[in-house]
């Protein structure tokens, strides 16, 4: 391991640029915070790439240790940084773009009343995020994940005087704390088994152990306690609720944290776990399980929502199924191939959408958009091209990644055709919704105009308060993240083209049995499935148009034809509602009852109550010896003199 | 010689009256001098058993009690005064205002 002082650097500048803003933000002017903010962030940028370019991908990993944390027996932690190929893809998908939405929140929070905690917060997120990349072992990355979630939950409720944002912000931070405890009682196996936490020593002793093939064993405890922490993190059935409430945080927050990179943390840590993962098959089958339903389910979800960025969190939700769908079969490149061109192309769809809100002065209902092509081009321009990215049409990014994917889970010994037919169909979903957002958005009438004429300033100026006639094109500072993000979400699929991001990774993940029958498998297979997903996402397309351009009617209909399924479907199946009945309700009753009214009221509360009252009632019959009377005081003394006396003459004392 | 258990009975037969005194006696003069007869009744042991040991110790222990009576006595009468001005009265059953 070649060791790189350089590194701590790199999660210590946005920490630095949170602890100015953060405590003199309130008093500079915006600015100074925009100054720090970017500096700070853009350096780390600089400084990934830097190391980055020096990085040459046969050499060994680069490590520094900073200094020692937990030293304990035989066990210890340290403050230590690891940087292999795995994590330097993640490092510069987020520094770069963390670096790009930075920029853009410049445009799109300049008239927030907090901008100087928007952008601590969003340098303190950029801190944790890395801290859990570069860590080197699980529990300098569990201090990055709840770190991550902290600034998720500050983020999420940065509106906070809007109860909505303030329950979401909770909401998020208590359903990553069931994901958390299962993440936790992982690490406590490795610790018990392995006694160590750093990743080259546990992997050093996981390597030599067999393939649990014959039933569970301890690698498939651990492997479905840490898929339990990814599910919490990485918003993945059963814990998915909290993504779609998180779109009440600002925009850019979504973008970054909601879809480019906090959410794909889980896919990091089942990567960078994928030793325990592969001698574990029933712990990949959950993980790919878990994955291919979350995606079908996610996208359906997708279909029917008409908020703009609630369409874009299940998306989310439905692209991280596919990640993990990938990690599940074995193919953890392919799943960290999407997760760089998800990056791109989903922080742009953000992005696009916060230009759209924007433009059209707060509002996020599709249905009160509509023919925004000629007032905002170049946003419609970028969100064009990252809907082709997402939908998966070639050349564009997401073709390849999901391509990949879609590749591995038919080929790989431990994927099935059920997984590439479920993905199959979940891409052809995802086309269809994304280019029903991009339709009802930017093509046909604008609809805000007349809901304006006659209920005008009741809720079309809600979030934004800045004048509005009709939607205008968002500033440079917004515009040019959108294009580099465009760029990017064109060309980053061709990294992929030949599997040269695979051989990248492999150092990392080694020639793994998905990659082996990727290769071994005939290329007319492969060039067949590549022609079912090109097909699927036209086919998307083309329902879309005839159902959003051409025939804007027959959605109604469709929908009323289908009466009970669409209000399930409208309604997220019941999920929060099933929730709330099965666990939410049960536990406030069982506070309210049990906790509250029985043990703290009846417990806690009559114990010092009736204590004091007992004290009371004794020095109520006790006080009438002080009666003031002086000879009876002098009848107690020479009483208590007398007993005192007859004891010691009885007992013979001397 | 007289024997020790004389001076002793004497003694707590003095403690005795002294402490009948103090508990019957509703008068604070006269409780005051029943505090005086006690201590007379224990001065009057410690210097029978002085004499009995051959030790200076309780003759000694004798001058401290009568040098902190007479104090005791000073700051006593003057107390008592006090009580009189404002109460107009020694009778210490009516002197019960310290009380509940």
């Amino acid at each position: 391991m070649t060791q790189n002082p350089y590194l701590w650097l790199i999660p210590t500048l946005p920490l630095a640029g949170a602890t100015i803003n953060g405590l003199l933000g309130r008093r500079s002017s915006k600015n100074a915070v925009t100054t720090i903010a970017l500096a700070f962030s853009g350096l780390a940028f600089a400084l990934a790439l830097w190391i980055a370019i020096g990085f040459s991908s046969t050499a060994a990993p680069y490590g520094f240790t900073l200094a020692h944390w937990i030293r304990s027996g035989n066990f210890s932690a340290d403050f230590a940084l690891y940087l292999d190929q795995l994590s330097l893809v993640m490092l510069l998908v987020v520094t770069g773009v963390g670096f790009l939405i930075h920029i853009y929140s410049v445009g799109y929070m300049w008239d927030d009343p907090s901008y100087y905690r928007f952008f601590a917060y969003l340098n303190l997120f950029m801190f944790f995020m890395l801290t859990l990349i570069l860590a080197s072992n699980y529990l300098l990355m569990f201090i990055g994940w709840e770190g991550v979630g902290l600034a998720s939950y500050l983020l999420i409720g940065f509106w906070f005087t809007k109860d909505s944002a303030a329950s979401a912000g909770k909401k998020a931070f208590i359903v990553n704390r069931i994901g958390d405890f299962g993440f936790l009682i992982g690490l406590f196996l490795i610790i018990q088994h392995f006694g160590s936490l750093d990743f080259t020593r546990v992997f050093a002793q996981v390597d030599p152990m067999a393939v649990e093939n014959s039933g569970a064993g301890l690698l498939t405890a651990i492997g479905i306690l840490l898929m339990v922490g990814a599910c919490g993190k990485s918003a993945q059935i059963p814990l998915y609720v909290w993504l779609p409430d998180a779109m009440e945080g600002p925009t850019p927050v979504s973008a970054l944290i909601h879809a480019a990179t906090m959410v794909t943390a889980g896919v990091y840590m089942v990567s960078r776990s994928h030793m325990i993962f592969e001698r574990a098959p029933i712990a990949l089958m959950v993980v790919a399980v878990i994955g291919t339903l979350t995606a079908l389910f996610a996208a359906t979800i997708g279909i029917t929502q008409t908020d703009i960025k609630k369409v874009l969190a299940y998306s989310t939700i439905s692209q991280l199924g596919y990640m993990f769908m990938s990690c599940g079969v074995g193919a953890f490149s392919a799943g960290i191939f999407h997760l760089m061109t998800h990056a791109f192309f989903k922080g742009l769809l953000f992005l696009a959408a916060g230009s759209v809100i924007h433009a059209v002065g707060g509002e996020q209902d599709m249905r009160k958009m509509g023919g925004l092509r000629s007032y905002i081009p170049w946003t419609f321009l970028t969100m064009g091209i990252a809907t082709l990215a997402i939908a998966g049409i070639p050349p564009f990014a997401g073709f390849w990644s999901k391509d990949e994917i879609l590749w591995k889970a038919y080929s790989s010994p431990h994927g099935s055709w059920v997984f590439w037919l479920i993905g199959v169909i979940t891409a052809f979903i995802t086309s269809f919704y994304m280019f029903r957002l991009l339709f009802m958005t930017f093509f046909g009438d604008y609809h805000g105009a007349q809901v304006d004429s006659h209920g005008h300033g009741s809720h079309s100026h809600g979030a934004d308060d800045h004048g509005h006639g009709e939607p205008h094109e968002s500033p440079m500072v917004m515009l040019v993240p959108l294009m580099i993000l465009a760029v990017l979400s064109v060309i980053g699929g061709l990294v992929g083209v030949g599997n040269r991001f695979e051989h990248f990774l492999e150092p990392v993940f080694g020639i793994g049995v998905a990659e082996a029958a990727g290769e071994a498998a005939s290329h007319g297979t492969e060039l067949l499935l590549m022609g079912v997903s090109i097909t699927v996402a036209a086919l998307g397309f083309i329902l879309a148009y005839l159902l959003y351009v051409s025939k804007p009617y027959l959605p109604q209909k469709i929908a009323d034809g289908l009466n009970g399924f669409y209000t399930a479907v409208l309604n997220k199946y019941y999920v929060d509602e099933l929730y709330a009945k099965l666990f939410v309700k049960p536990l406030i009753d069982g506070s309210t009852t049990i906790l509250w009214q029985g043990v703290d009221r009846k417990v806690i509360d009559d114990t010092v109550n009736n204590a004091a009252d007992g004290a009371r009632h004794v020095s109520d019959e006790v006080r009438h010896m002080q009666s003031g009377n002086l000879r009876s005081y002098a009848g107690w003394i020479a009483a208590g003199s007398a007993v005192v006396i007859a004891y010691m003459i009885w007992m013979g004392v001397r | 010689m007289v024997p020790l258990s004389y001076y002793l009975v004497l003694s707590g037969f003095l403690f005795a009256c002294g402490v009948a005194g103090f508990l019957i006696k509703r008068n604070i003069i006269t409780i005051f001098m029943s505090i005086e007869l006690m201590l007379n009744g224990v001065n009057l042991s410690f210097v029978a058993f002085a004499a009995h040991w051959h030790s200076l110790a309780g003759q000694v222990f004798v001058f401290f009690v009568m040098v902190v009576a007479a104090a005791e006595a000073t700051v006593g009468l003057a107390i008592i005064i006090a009580v009189y001005r404002t109460r107009e009265t020694l009778n210490v059953d009516q002197v019960n205002l310290l009380k509940l």
